[in-house]
């Protein structure tokens, strides 16, 4: 494949304080690639997505969108970039002051101003693909079970049919066979509308269903990254550990022992 | 000596935070400020809130003008009664309702309610990620949070207060003729007779500012917020005082001004 990344993220470093998060991490995501990064709890996933997005700025590095350096833009050119990219959060973070289905539309409404009837009619058909009647688009966010949330920020993030999609856990916390319809959806936002997608997920299941291509986080790098289908085959002890959930190997977890 | 050092250093320290959140605080101002201006505006939202803070703020407001000036009323009668000067008493009361505690006194009242609440409401939203979620979704934070609260903050609270006054001088109304003997029509005619429309308007500019002030301190600290119930607990405290402390400071400026004239 030589087609230009859709992102590119070169020597992204991030600290809070003494705490380092990020140490010169490297990423590139294809067109219409699905990318899953892997990565112990706490290993900085989450802060990298941020990082693309704008919502953290990294200390140093580079991360292009499209060929475009995105680190430096002025709030009208990211404005611009964040219209094409949707985002599932990892706690969904609804807006508890309106309804599910103006949730969803709130892309289409502020971003797109879209007309309010047109954009209720896009959010019943996305609650609908991620398995919810239209009669919970009418609750409001704090009435909803953890696992509901989760997949209205999903219907949230590809309603506006984005061109990439960040899912931060998209079926963590939902039964398997939901967790199953959840990665059926990825894949056909994917395959079907043809979206970059980049996730973060610690169920291996799913990750082997929705990703192309896996990287393992470790230390703030990019320790490993390959096909799906080689995983197995990584030749590398952190991820043989982490695929396989062994407590022992080389990532020690920080566990405090009385 | 050493002690001595460690001391300055301290107040050194202290200094130079000062400053920092001064100039955060002067770069939020300024950037909030200019959406406020700058289109597109969220008239939903703007009308939201509009409602929050002009309608749902009459009865505290209402409560506390009247209160006042039923006080005022009784107060400088025990004073002005000692050199017969009763008559002075509607004039009194409509001049310190207008020019201070009317607009004072409202706005420490909407520090309490809006101020805070604002505080809460945006605090929340930091650190459950809906902020981040709005800037994912190409809305900017500051048209469609904050602006729309300054908006309403700063064309309400003067009218807030104009009812505000009007309840507070009939107070002093009620007092004095139900109590203290005055002859209605004569308080009402004094009333009116000192009355100069300065006093009215220095009272709804001071309004303004407390209007303006409240939002802005309110979303200030909320959108600082960080980590957590306790982060926003915090926010909410701080929103409130500093709030409450800018109008009293401000007051003052905006008296001497009017008073230099
Ligand atoms: N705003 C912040 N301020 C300070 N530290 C932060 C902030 N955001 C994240 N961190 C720190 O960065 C580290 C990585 O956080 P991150 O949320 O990216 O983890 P993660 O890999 O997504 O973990 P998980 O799988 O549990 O979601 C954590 O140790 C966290 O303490
Ligand atoms: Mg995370």
């Amino acid at each position: 494949m030589t087609a230009a990344p859709k992102i590119k993220m070169t020597g992204v470093k991030k600290a809070f304080g003494p705490k380092v998060v990020l140490d010169g991490f490297d990423l590139e995501v294809l067109p219409r690639e699905s990318v899953v990064i892997m990565g112990g709890s706490g290993s900085g996933k989450s802060v990298a997505l941020k990082c693309i997005l704008g919502l953290v700025t990294p200390d140093d590095g580079h991360i292009e969108i499209d060929g475009v350096e995105v680190t430096n833009l002025s709030r009208k050119d990211r404005e611009a970039v964040n219209a094409k990219i949707g985002m599932l959060f990892q706690n969904a973070a609804l807006f508890d002051s309106l309804s599910v289905w103006e949730n969803i539309a709130f892309g289409l409404i502020q971003g797109r101003k879209m007309a309010r009837d047109k954009a209720r009619d896009i959010a019943h058909e996305k609650l609908a693909q991620v398995g919810m009647g239209a009669d919970v688009g009418a609750l409001s966010p704090a009435e909803l079970s953890g696992g509901m949330r989760k997949r209205v920020g999903l219907a949230r993030a590809i309603a506006g049919d984005p061109d990439i999609i960040f899912f931060d856990e998209p079926t963590t916390g939902l039964d398997p066979i939901m967790g199953h319809v959840i990665d059926d959806l990825i894949v056909k936002c994917v395959r079907e509308v043809g979206a970059t997608a980049l996730s973060i997920t610690h169920d291996m299941a799913s990750a082997r269903r929705i990703s192309d291509r896996m990287a393992m986080l470790f230390k703030g790098k990019n320790i490993w990254q390959g096909p799906t289908s080689s995983v197995d085959e990584s030749g590398n002890d952190h991820v043989d550990q982490f695929i396989n959930g062994r407590a022992d190997g080389p990532i020690q977890m920080e566990v405090f022992k009385p | 000596m050493k002690e001595k050092r460690n001391l300055l250093r301290r107040i050194g320290a202290a200094f130079l935070r000062f400053l920092e959140g001064a100039g955060k605080l002067t770069v939020f101002a300024l950037r909030a400020t200019s959406h406020c201006f700058r289109p597109p505006l969220y008239p939903r939202l703007i009308g939201q809130q509009m409602v929050d803070i002009g309608y749902y703020s009459l009865p505290v407001v209402g409560m506390t003008t009247l209160f006042a000036g039923m006080v005022l009323a009784l107060q400088s009668y025990t004073g002005f009664a000692r050199f017969s000067a009763e008559s002075a008493i509607p004039n009194v009361v409509v001049l310190s309702i207008t020019r201070e505690l009317g607009p004072v006194l409202a706005g420490l009242m909407i520090a309490g309610r809006i101020g805070a609440a604002m505080a809460a409401e945006v605090g929340t939203m930091r650190v459950t990620e809906q902020i981040d979620a709005l800037n994912t979704l190409a809305t900017n934070p500051f048209k469609y949070l904050v602006a729309p609260r300054l908006i309403a903050g700063v064309t309400m609270m003067p009218l807030l207060v104009l009812v505000g006054d009007v309840i507070g001088v009939f107070g002093g109304y009620i007092v004095s003729v139900y109590k203290l003997g005055f002859n209605a029509s004569a308080y009402i005619q004094n009333t009116w007779e000192f009355l100069e429309f300065q006093d009215v308007a220095s009272g709804l500019v001071k309004a303004a500012v407390f209007g303006y002030l409240v939002a802005l301190m309110g979303c200030y600290h909320g959108y600082q917020s960080r980590g957590g119930a306790q982060g926003v607990g915090a926010a909410t405290t701080n929103a409130v005082v500093s709030a409450s402390i800018l109008i009293l400071i401000s007051n003052y400026i905006i008296t001497e001004i009017y008073f230099a004239q």
